[in-house]
């Protein structure tokens, strides 16, 4: 099927607490292997999913938190953070875990994949998709 | 118009199944396709043939059975989402060692995939509950 189109994963929940982070992440593995222009957004305590140093051993649930780490070896590169929300929380990128993705196009350079960006941006970035999941 | 729908909110406690139910058969009876109703999250409780509400309420599984079979719609309840939920086909509750199923009629199990395929076939996706 050579149909591309633009496929946008809006986050907007913490990791923990319900099983729309994981179950998300979940969609996000599977539609890799369709070969699709993949982008993901965090918003609202969504930006808690990246955070570094997850420990879900009191709680007694998945610590899927590392499967983020994965996402460049899915060739997913576009992961954007709404600014407002990170503020609002007293929150920083240097909160977030690390995630890179490999460019083959420049010497398999390793480039970072979160890219911090106001609510108006994000509001651009949704106008430009095709397909919107929300969770 | 081609519409893709999906349901991730289970049956009865938000309208969120309520409200795809009727777009979905308000969108067929105007002449659109409905290329696929996905069931993720709670929503593949909306699939169980063992619910059994009050008379004088709709029931919400017999209604999605009864579209299916009269437009030939596609619902898929994805695999994982409903196996962690006990929502089995007579394959699935077999392989689990269950002895029962209860996947209701013109409901079927598949994997994430169809999700994705519905949002690349589809004019639109539209996703309802949380």
């Amino acid at each position: 099927m050579a149909v591309i189109k633009k496929f946008l994963y809006v986050n907007r929940k913490a990791p923990h607490g319900s099983i729309f982070a994981l179950e998300s992440l979940e969609v996000v593995l599977i539609g890799a292997a369709f070969d699709q222009d993949v982008a993901l957004a965090f918003i609202d305590d969504g930006v808690y999913q990246l955070m570094r140093n997850q420990d879900t051993s009191g709680i007694g649930t998945k610590n899927f938190s590392a499967t983020y780490k994965a996402l460049g070896d899915y060739d997913i590169s576009k992961i954007y953070v709404e600014k407002e929300s990170l503020d609002l929380r007293g929150l920083s990128k240097d909160n977030l875990m690390p995630l890179t993705w490999e460019d083959e196009d420049d010497d398999w350079a390793e480039k970072d994949s979160i890219q911090v960006v106001s609510s108006t941006e994000l509001a651009e970035i949704i106008d430009n998709q095709d397909v919107i999941f929300s969770f | 118009m081609k519409f893709g729908i999906m349901v991730s909110a289970g049956p009865y406690t938000h309208q969120a199944s309520d409200t795809a139910y009727y777009f979905t058969e308000a969108a067929l009876k105007n002449g659109h396709e409905i290329v696929r109703v996905f069931f993720y999250h709670d929503g593949v409780n909306n699939g169980t043939s063992l619910g059994v509400p009050p008379q004088d309420d709709r029931n919400i599984t017999t209604r999605w059975s009864a579209l299916a079979e009269k437009y030939d719609l596609d619902m898929v309840l994805c695999v994982a989402a409903a196996q962690r939920r006990g929502l089995l086909d007579e394959n699935e509750a077999k392989r689990a060692g269950k002895d029962v199923s209860n996947m209701a009629a013109g409901f079927n199990i598949s994997g994430l995939g169809q999700l994705i395929d519905a949002g690349i076939q589809a004019d639109r996706l539209l996703v309802f509950g949380d």
